[in-house]
């Protein structure tokens, strides 16, 4: 039932994407404005009210669902297990990952992913071991948002996202892609299986809420600038690192 | 797929600090007779800290207590505070009095050490591997460049900024995923300032020390 839902929403969800994505392109990027007010306003979060919200929305969430479930799991799963877990949806990944790099014309790149996936699949017990890694085939990490990057759709203004977190405007247009791209659909156990991997996902995660909560007395603007400083990084695949310029200047007055 | 990105780069920045900053009192002598270059030095710090955590299974029960006491007696010494602080702040840095910057440069600095004494207790299995130096924008500045390596998944890249100081050569920026852990405060502390001026800021940091750690969940 669920495979035919996805395939039927595939194109819905694909215009979707570009609606949100096309309207991306204009408001990236612009820091005037900015300093006219009294009280710094981030150039690149002009929904910040909005965003606020959603986040202590997902914070609750995470509280009294997630976290809860993460930590249950954690419990009644030995670590070998979660390595076998996260080895084996992670090789899923890796097809859409090649798909991606093929899109942003990395070519070497996406046949080395697919092979990792071949390898993995085989080799690797189907994909519950990452031969491929050590094997000298390196795991990337693409996505449909990183893709529209490259092919100059510009970040959009940041938005926190229900349940998923933080994005901006293009990667959120790009996540129903990515989504409906997942290999999961092809299974029985979709929803089953889609829950493991949130929940898993989470498990890998506890105790970072703590170290978000002591590193700042503003969660929110900590985890926004984080986000954006290093999916500009992504994007650019380690090219775009903290402006020096601005640090030097510091450094030197 | 989004918390999973989330989940890489927060795992990266809760090994970033502790990796930098453990050389062993031998070692912190040795560096006075002449400055060891920046990424042997690095290297050396992170072999001691991985060493220390896989010797420790009280910090990695969670004793953050101990993680914080390894932190303050060797590491606090190769690390430039009032530098790093003046990151943070930013432009409003100048507009401080002495004794304010005195005292949000000791603030943001037990603000560091809470955090990534907590953060110490999350080691797990990540290696680290230490590339060769690169120049920095100025002379007496060189970037260290490094790899924590997790199997199943990408590589973090955490690059150290350090600036020669006499003789030592001294930490002051921790990169992440192109991200300086340092400038990354700095909306946070100019909205704050914006709002509250300087001394807002200081109450601030001031209030974070009592904020619920751990299981008392409840934030803010």
């Amino acid at each position: 039932m669920f495979r035919t839902l996805s395939r039927s929403c595939l194109p819905a969800l694909c215009a979707l994407a570009v609606v949100l994505t096309g309207c991306a392109s204009t408001p990236a990027n612009t820091p005037d404005n900015a300093s006219a007010s009294s009280v710094v306003v981030h150039p690149g979060d002009p929904w910040e009210q909005t965003n606020r919200a959603i986040f202590r929305f997902n914070q609750n969430l995470d509280e009294a669902v997630l976290l809860p479930l993460a930590k249950g799991y954690k419990a009644i799963t030995p670590q070998p297990v979660r390595i076998a877990v996260r080895n084996w949806f992670n090789n899923l990944d890796d097809l859409w990952i090649g798909f991606n790099s093929m899109l942003q014309g990395k070519f070497a790149n996406g046949v080395n992913d697919w092979a990792r996936f071949i390898f993995n699949s085989t080799l690797g017990l189907g994909g519950f071991i990452d031969i491929a890694s050590p094997g000298g085939m390196p795991k990337h990490d693409e996505d449909f948002g990183q893709t529209l990057a490259v092919w100059g759709v510009g970040e959009g203004p940041f938005v926190m996202l229900p349940l998923f977190g933080p994005s901006t405007l293009r990667d959120a247009g790009a996540l129903p892609v990515d989504l409906a791209a997942s290999p999961l659909w092809f299974v029985d156990d979709t929803w089953p299986l889609t829950i493991l991997h949130f929940v898993h996902a989470r498990s890998e995660l506890i105790g970072t809420e703590d170290l978000l909560r002591q590193a700042t007395f503003d969660e929110y603007a900590y985890m926004r600038d984080f986000y954006l400083q290093q999916r500009r990084y992504k994007v650019s695949d380690g090219q775009a690192t903290q402006s020096y310029d601005d640090l030097y200047d510091e450094l030197n007055d | 797929m989004m918390l999973k990105k989330t989940a890489t780069l927060l795992a990266a920045l809760s090994l970033a600090l502790p990796f930098a900053v453990t050389p062993s009192p031998a070692f912190a002598a040795e560096t006075t007779a002449q400055a060891t270059a920046p990424d042997a030095l690095v290297k050396d710090i992170s072999t001691q800290v991985l060493d220390t955590l896989r010797n420790s299974p009280e910090i990695r029960a969670g004793d953050s207590g101990k993680a914080a006491e390894l932190i303050q007696t060797i590491v606090l010494p190769h690390f430039d505070f009032v530098r790093m602080t003046r990151l943070a702040v930013g432009k409003n840095w100048r507009s401080a009095t002495p004794e304010q910057q005195q005292e949000l440069t000791g603030l943001f600095r037990d603000l560091l050490v809470r955090t990534y004494s907590n953060a110490l207790t999350q080691y797990r299995d990540q290696t680290l591997e230490v590339k060769p130096a690169r120049a920095g924008a100025a002379a007496d500045i060189m970037q260290v460049p490094t790899e924590i390596v997790q199997s199943g998944a990408q590589p973090v890249a955490v690059e150290y900024v350090l600036q020669k100081q006499g003789d030592e050569w001294k930490v002051f920026d921790i990169v992440v995923m192109g991200t300086s852990l340092v400038i990354n405060y700095r909306n946070t502390f100019e909205q704050k300032i914006s709002q509250a001026g300087i001394d807002g800021l200081i109450q601030s940091l001031k209030n974070q020390e009592f904020k619920p750690d751990a299981t008392g969940s409840t934030a803010k």
